[in-house]
């Protein structure tokens, strides 16, 4: 006998479809879960990193002599002590591990030191002598091709095209726009952290928060120059994500400490550190033309669009990729020209942060389209829903939506639900809050809305794929399950739907989730919204298996049935260089906001009153952890919206603080209210559709749009600030 | 459930040799006075008398994360700006970042790990998981901590009063939906 998965729904709970407390969560409240900035070894040494003061400059000398000498230090190391590779990146190789001549920008890392204490490494690093011919740096992403080159290759990181339809058709109705967004920091909360620990045969196990081991250990091996299977990874707590440690931090760092030394190597960035030390948002300018009939249809959209990169690639050539093709929105659009540009600066490297590229674009098309909507008549709704994209759509790429795309429904969805009451005189209810700025006076209460896609799962013909392992054994007279994979849990709760999958397909309650760790196959990134759809399809496919051999037997005595399997999604296509036509995405997710805001027009004050939000996820594996998901993508959504930015200036970073980098409180996030759709898509692990990314794109321009609305002013830019609401 | 990292360290330690999480314990302290430049405190840490010969720059962060192996306080910033490390001290909660250790003589500091009853969790802790308070959890030990105090506050009633009341503690993966609702049911159950 076979039992389905509907059949054993039933029979356990904690399967999908419910919310069962998180395996992690007992620990995380009681303060027991260890994050990477929690581990310890006996025996183990600090390890710290001298970084560059400078965004462009020639290193001439650089001498260690004097560190070296300072009690307590085990090793000063440069670019010289690099024993394999020094170069590595996601896609490019040009990022050196320790900066070779130059720096290209400020926080680049020049040398390492290993000491016996974190402040005699800060006295050793002191007396690292190096010295630089300072360079006039490249900041401007819109000449930065034509400006000195930083790279052999020059300042092109890449150029992405789309050529749809009529590139001359002509319109009525004609917006544009240049639109520019800030440099957003994923600022987790749990600074970068890892544990080199050596072995007597020359290999090296690390403990580290990461969002994809094998991806790690590969570059790690590589500039280590030690075959993959010498260095080991294991997953260890990670206080958050977001992106920002897709990129290697201090993992080679750690490494080259370790096995120069002999000793475990502890390294953990403060915070400021912390800003120097991962990749960032890209920075954007988006101009955009929009071209529609008299009734709201659009009839063309081009758009030229530059995304800052930074002192190295990174992921800009799948950000830029991703800006071009989601460039339009979740629009009908015939007629499509688009050139996105992903360039090389000195300004901070960047690279992914939480909607990777389909953020920057989406504050630019939805404030076209409101500008559009103003421009014809219409209401912000009606534009949005007479050009909206549904399942059988085309994309600018030529790509047909072959699943649910419910863009009309969403955005009927958060303007039917009810406005909250009216403006409080309540000062805690009140722009400035208990500053107690003002009772009333001044304040205007506007709405605001937008949609945004986002492509789930790894795109252009990229083979991706995760690997599951799930082991059934009997346990105090029942069975019992263990799954085991690669895959990173960030926070976003990708243990508790294993352990939800598992118990789905084999009727076991009782799941444990091994230790993330490159033992076994590559589990992929935790990005792009793929976790549940790809590991989530690994465990099931292993659990199929495993059901297999166990044939409906609920006693299995001494048998232990070990089942590991990849899997893969539907593959992708790349993209045409010149037209940009292509199958290029697995996946379509999309949100829809509806802000509503209170501006104290005269102080330039806003608060967010009420930000509403519908989403079709295909199918809530877990309903509490998808709400969890849309609050935290809207609350960083609304960050980049009113506060969020790394501002830089000659390419330095000029707070890189919590004090100064501003990131919401509780005060800051309204109350929600969320409707979850559940359309499924057939081509997904139980029709589910990726959820993490979609509400992060479209909270930012429903507020802006909010604040336009009670200001009357364009508000090309975001974050908002108060000194653009006032004018001083 | 998930192996516990500290379980999971233990197995590790097979073949890692000693990866562990808890510093060293601390030695006593000598009888005679402190050396140059170093300070003696003696003060409670979650109902345990503790001596500490430290350096008076010492925060109370470093001391239970360093000296005492308690590193449930968590560090987010080490500048007053996250709320991470909040601890209560005689019953207040304050941020141990910015709190030097050199100054809690004859004090009473409580940590998260001392809040819960053996397996029993606080009110509080409770409440977090059946509102799933957290993603990543890093913010987690600073929120309860101040929620703990937030639910014993009287004049903290209305959602707003308890926004206010909590807005030192940033959590970036945006759980205080949850949060706020969490609180709400452990002040329910306090009344
Ligand atoms: S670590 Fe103390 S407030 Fe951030
Ligand atoms: S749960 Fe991640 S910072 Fe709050």
């Amino acid at each position: 006998m076979t039992l389905t998965p509907a059949e054993l729904t039933s029979a356990v709970s904690g399967g999908i479809g419910t919310s069962p407390q998180r395996p992690d969560g007992n620990l995380k409240v009681r303060g027991e879960f260890a994050y990477a900035s929690d581990l310890w070894h006996e025996d183990m040494i600090w390890g710290a990193t001298l970084r560059s003061p400078h965004p462009y400059a020639r290193i001439t000398s650089v001498d260690i002599t004097e560190a070296l000498k300072v009690p307590g230090v085990y090793a000063v190391l440069t670019a010289d002590d690099v024993p394999g590779r020094n170069l590595y990146g996601l896609e490019h190789k040009d990022q050196p591990v320790l900066a070779v001549d130059v720096v290209r920008y400020q926080g680049e890392p020049i040398a390492l030191v290993g000491a016996d204490h974190p402040e005699t490494a800060l006295r050793a690093m002191k007396k690292i002598v190096v010295t630089y011919e300072v360079l006039e740096p490249v900041v401007d992403m819109e000449t930065a091709v034509d400006d000195t080159p930083l790279h052999p290759g020059g300042n092109l990181v890449r150029h992405v095209p789309i050529r749809r339809g009529s590139q001359d058709v002509t319109a009525e109705v004609v917006v544009t726009g240049r639109y520019e967004v800030g440099m957003q920091d994923q600022a987790f909360l749990g600074p970068e952290s890892g544990l080199a620990v050596p072995a007597s045969d020359g290999s090296v196990d690390l403990y580290i928060a990461t969002q994809w081991l094998h991806v790690d250990r590969d570059q790690i091996a590589a500039a280590l120059g030690l075959p993959q299977e010498q260095v080991r990874l294991t997953l260890s707590g990670v206080g958050g994500a977001f992106g920002g440690r897709e990129d290697l931090s201090m993992q080679v760092h750690a490494c080259l400490l370790a096995l120069h030394t002999g000793k475990p190597v502890k390294m953990v960035y403060n915070r400021e550190e912390s800003f120097y030390g991962h990749v960032h948002r890209h920075p954007a300018v988006l101009y955009y033309e929009h071209g529609a009939d008299h009734t709201g249809k659009l009839v063309y959209v081009r758009t030229r669009m530059y995304l800052d990169g930074g002192a190295y690639a990174s992921s800009t050539p799948a950000v830029v990729a991703n800006a071009a093709t989601l460039g339009v929105g979740p629009y009908e659009v015939d007629n499509v020209t688009v050139d996105a540009y992903g360039v090389y600066t000195n300004n901070p490297p960047c690279g992914a942060m939480r909607g990777f590229g389909a953020v920057q674009a989406g504050f630019a098309y939805e404030s076209q389209m409101d500008k559009l909507a103003e421009a014809l008549g219409m209401s912000p709704v009606d534009v949005r829903v007479r050009n909206a994209m549904t399942e059988g759509s085309v994309m600018p790429t030529g790509q047909v939506v072959d699943s649910a795309a419910p863009v009309a429904q969403l955005l009927k969805l958060v303007q039917d639900k009810p406005l909250p009451a009216g403006t409080s005189s309540d000062i805690r209810e009140l722009p400035g809050g208990v500053s107690n700025t003002t009772h009333g006076e001044g304040v205007v209460r506007r709405v605001g809305y937008a949609v945004g896609i986002k492509n789930i799962c790894f795109s252009e013909g990229y083979d991706d794929y995760s690997t599951a392992r799930v082991r059934v054994s009997m346990v105090n007279g029942s069975l019992s399950a263990a799954v085991h994979t690669a895959a990173c849990e960030v926070g976003q709760g990708l243990v508790t739907i294993m352990q939800q999958i598992v118990r789905t397909e084999l009727g076991i309650e009782r799941v444990t989730v091994l230790p993330m760790d490159t033992t076994i196959g590559n589990g992929g990134s935790t990005s792009a919204s793929r976790q549940t759809y790809v590991t989530g399809g690994a465990v099931k496919a292993a659990c199929a298996l495993v059901r297999d051999k166990l044939a409906g037997r609920t006693d299995i005595g001494d048998e232990v049935i070990d089942e590991t399997t990849e899997w893969r999604h539907r593959a992708t296509e790349a993209i045409d260089p010149v037209t940009g036509q292509g199958n290029a995405h697995v996946q379509y997710g999309f949100a829809a906001h509806r802000a509503v805001v209170d501006v104290d027009v005269d102080l330039g004050l806003v608060r967010v009153v009420a930000l509403d939000c519908a989403q079709d996820v295909g199918k809530a594996l877990n309903p509490q952890a998808v709400v969890g998901q849309i609050q935290g993508g809207s609350a960083q959504g609304l960050g980049l919206a009113v506060m969020e930015e790394i501002q830089t200036s000659g390419g330095k970073v000029r707070n890189p603080s919590f004090t100064d980098y501003l990131i919401p409180t509780v005060l800051d996030m309204p109350p929600m209210s969320i409707d979850v759709l559940e359309l499924a898509d057939p081509h997904a692990p139980y029709g589910i559709r990726g959820v993490g990314e979609p509400p992060t794109i479209s909270s930012t321009p429903a507020i802006v749009a909010a604040i336009r609305a009670a200001t009357g002013l364009a508000l090309t830019r975001v974050p908002v600030r108060p000194e653009h609401l006032t004018g001083t | 459930m998930t192996t516990s990292r500290r379980q999971f360290f233990g197995q590790a330690a097979a073949v890692s040799a000693g990866v562990a999480l808890s510093a060293p314990a601390v030695e006593a302290l000598a009888a005679e006075p402190a050396p140059a430049g170093l300070v003696d405190v003696v003060f409670e840490v979650n109902g345990e008398r503790q001596k500490l010969r430290l350096d008076p720059r010492v925060t109370l962060l470093d001391a239970l994360r360093e000296q005492l192996g308690l590193v449930g306080t968590k560090k987010g910033c080490d500048r007053g700006q996250c709320g991470a490390c909040t601890v209560h001290v005689d019953d207040r909660r304050v941020l141990s970042c910015l709190t030097l250790t050199a100054t809690l003589q004859g004090k009473e500091v409580t940590t998260i790990e001392g809040i819960a009853d053996g397996d029993d969790l606080h009110p509080v802790q409770r409440a977090f998981i059946d509102h799933d308070g957290f993603q990543c959890g890093f913010c987690t030990s600073g929120q309860i901590m101040s929620a703990v105090k937030v639910v014993e506050e009287r004049e903290v009633r209305t959602d707003d009063q308890i926004r206010e009341a909590m807005s030192g503690n940033i959590c970036r993966c945006g759980a205080y939906p949850n949060i706020l609702e969490a609180i709400k049911q452990a002040k329910a159950g306090d009344r």
